[in-house]
């Protein structure tokens, strides 16, 4: 049997656009979203639908299916991993899933129960929307194996995984027996761009969509009804400092009035 | 019931690592007002004798795991012995930093306990005996806050952002052994490796003074006085993700979101732009001086003084400058 890797992919508003773009609706707790911003695949879940290509550049043969929770327009993101290279897409969509991490590594879990046989799931470091970093822990525990994260990059060797683990000073290398969830970090590299006859051939690709019921989930068990974490307040953090723009006729002149300031500041 | 705010301490070439007292710190101020002891969580191999440490910078109760399966970071073991202080200690919140270790442990932890954690924190208060998380989110664009609805809240608190208390060795506290009694041949990840990436000089979490520099800076060779200017103030070099993607510098002097967490008197942000994944890491500085030639750039809104021009033109004026003064 070749390997059979799942990657998680979520959509998330761009995180590039425009800071002047950003808006918060504290009474609603959300994000508004921008016009003209669209929404993109989360950065390190491109990564890792790009280490999962690598892996089966490597093997010759190997089976990716890639997995988005989400509304409707999440079928976009699980469409662009297609168009890289991913074999099958599947996407969870119902209102029942509106709730916090803990439902979505729940769904994700039980949704890679059901694809069944896999060897690898693989994740990004953390979501570039609200960069919470634990969905692919939780999918680990609930699956009941081994997690490690922090990928700068993912290698199958017979039948373990071997990761190079991004620390703050240098890296470890690790290696934990298949099957192992794995999340990807930015130090993997560039994921690749698709390409326009790829991009053709995902389009005519079938999307499988499962709700709450598909994966035997009583919906008052995940979502609203299942909420652990209550986000209390979301704001906009304003910064009080007042930038003070040194000016000056020369260089020589400018540079010398910022030193002198620092200094009576006692900054240096 | 639960009993206490625990503290995941970490340890570091022998020693209790800085964010633990950052940490235990903000444990301490949290167990203060919700009216409950501080404890601590000590994992590891030959670790015991660190428990008085952690008992001078606010701990009231040390637990400790010594055994050899520990000697090494590993998530399924560090788990598995979590999991058994948590049974012994029975804790409203567990802390840890938000460290290599911290956030591997805190989120697989929190679900084994089945419970939830929050990553990354900025702040951590009781109110109405409630824990109240605070943690940036959309890459530091906005900022969110929580409450837990389950127990224990794990929670990681970001370096540089809470200060330790004030060593007191007076300070009394009780340690108590707990056998987790973790073999070896359990731990599926298993470290095989370890390459140490041993930066030159000045390490950026202990600079006082960081010279950053980004994409306007146009090469590897344009950093040259940005070093210039770190040795004449005896500070260190750093980078924006578009620097070090363009390969003019190594990774390792990123400075962000995903890469350090920086927290000096002084930050020089020299060519950068001022996006808010590259601000997150540099919060903690106390004096931001923005060197741009774009008016309008972002960063100009976190300095508190600023210079609008190309910094060909005026870095090199700045060593100058600051020779003469160091002088
Ligand atoms: C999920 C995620 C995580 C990220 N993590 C990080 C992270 O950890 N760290 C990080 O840094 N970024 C991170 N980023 C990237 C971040 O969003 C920005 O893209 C990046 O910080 C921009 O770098 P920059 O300021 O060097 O470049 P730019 O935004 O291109 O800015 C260059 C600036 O240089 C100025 N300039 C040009 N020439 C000159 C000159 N001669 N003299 C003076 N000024 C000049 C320009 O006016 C401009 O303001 C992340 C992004 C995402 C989506
Ligand atoms: N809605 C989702 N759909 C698919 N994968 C997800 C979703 N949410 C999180 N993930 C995966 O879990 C990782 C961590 O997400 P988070 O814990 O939300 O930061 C992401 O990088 C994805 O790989």
């Amino acid at each position: 049997m070749p390997l059979h890797i799942i990657a998680c992919v979520k959509q998330v508003p761009d995180p590039e656009a425009p800071a002047s773009a950003f808006r918060v609706d504290e009474a609603a707790k959300k994000v508004v979203a921008a016009a003209g911003v669209t929404p993109v695949i989360s950065q390190f879940d491109a990564l890792a639908v790009e280490a999962a290509l690598r892996i089966k550049d490597a093997a010759g043969d190997a089976k990716i299916t890639v997995i988005s929770l989400g509304p409707e327009t999440a079928r976009d993101v699980v469409k662009h991993s297609l168009a890289m290279g991913a074999d099958e897409g599947v996407l969870l969509t119902d209102s029942a899933f509106d709730g916090d991490s803990y439902t979505t590594a729940l769904a994700l879990s039980k949704a890679i129960e059901k694809i069944g046989d896999y060897n690898l799931v693989l994740c990004g470091r953390q979501a570039t929307d609200w960069d919470a970093g634990v969905v692919g822990y939780g999918i680990a525990e609930m699956l009941g194996i081994p997690s490690v994260s922090l990928a700068k990059s993912v290698t199958v060797q017979g039948d373990k995984v071997v990761v190079e683990r991004v620390l703050m000073e240098g890296y470890d290398t690790i290696e934990a027996p298949l099957p192992a969830l794995v999340t990807v970090s930015n130090e993997l590299g560039e994921p690749r761009y698709p390409k326009l006859q790829q991009i053709m051939m995902a389009a005519r690709k079938q999307v499988t969509i499962w709700g709450a019921g598909d994966l035997g989930l009583d919906a008052s068990k995940v979502g609203a009804g299942a909420v652990r974490l209550n986000l209390e307040r979301l704001f906009q953090p304003v910064s009080e400092v007042e930038c003070e723009i040194v000016e000056g006729e020369t260089p020589d002149e400018i540079a010398t009035k910022l030193a002198q300031r620092l200094r009576e500041q006692k900054i240096i | 019931m639960a009993n206490g705010i625990l503290v995941a301490a970490e340890v570091s070439g022998g020693a209790v690592a800085s964010i633990t007292l950052e940490v235990l710190g903000a444990a301490r101020r949290l167990a203060d007002q919700m009216g409950k002891p501080a404890q601590a969580a000590l994992v590891g191999s030959g670790v015991e004798g660190l428990a008085k440490e952690l008992i001078a910078h606010g701990a009231d109760q040390v637990f400790v795991v010594d055994e050899p399966a520990l000697a090494k970071y590993s998530c399924d073991g560090f788990v598995a012995a979590m999991e058994k202080v948590n049974a012994a200690a029975s804790p409203d919140a567990i802390l840890m930093g938000q460290s290599d270790m911290g956030r591997d442990l805190g989120p697989r932890l929190a679900f084994r306990l089945g419970s939830v954690s929050a990553m990354d924190c900025l702040n951590v208060t009781g109110e109405g005996g409630k824990v109240i998380a605070e943690r940036p989110c959309y890459g530091g664009n906005a900022r969110a806050t929580y409450s837990f609805n389950t127990s224990p809240a794990v929670i990681s608190i970001r370096s540089k952002a809470q200060e330790p208390v004030a060593r007191d060795d007076s300070r009394q506290g009780q340690v108590t052994k707990v056998d987790a009694g973790i073999d070896a041949s359990a731990i599926r990840d298993k470290l095989v490796g370890h390459q140490e990436v041993a930066e030159e000089g000045i390490r950026l979490e202990d600079a006082d003074v960081i010279v950053a520099g980004g994409r306007g800076i146009g090469s590897a060779e344009g950093f040259s006085v940005l070093e210039e200017l770190a040795r004449a103030l005896g500070g260190a070099v750093g980078a924006t993700r578009a620097a070090c993607d363009n390969g003019w510098r190594p990774v390792s002097e990123q400075i962000g979101l995903t890469g350090k967490i920086v927290g000096p008197t002084l930050y020089f942000a020299v060519g950068i732009s001022g996006a808010s994944q590259h601000m997150a890491g540099c919060t903690g500085a106390k004096n931001i001086v923005a060197i741009n030639k774009d008016p309008e750039a972002i960063v100009f809104k976190s300095s508190r003084f600023g210079i609008v021009d190309d910094y060909k033109k005026v870095l090199p004026a700045l060593v100058e400058a600051c020779r003469k003064l160091k002088a």
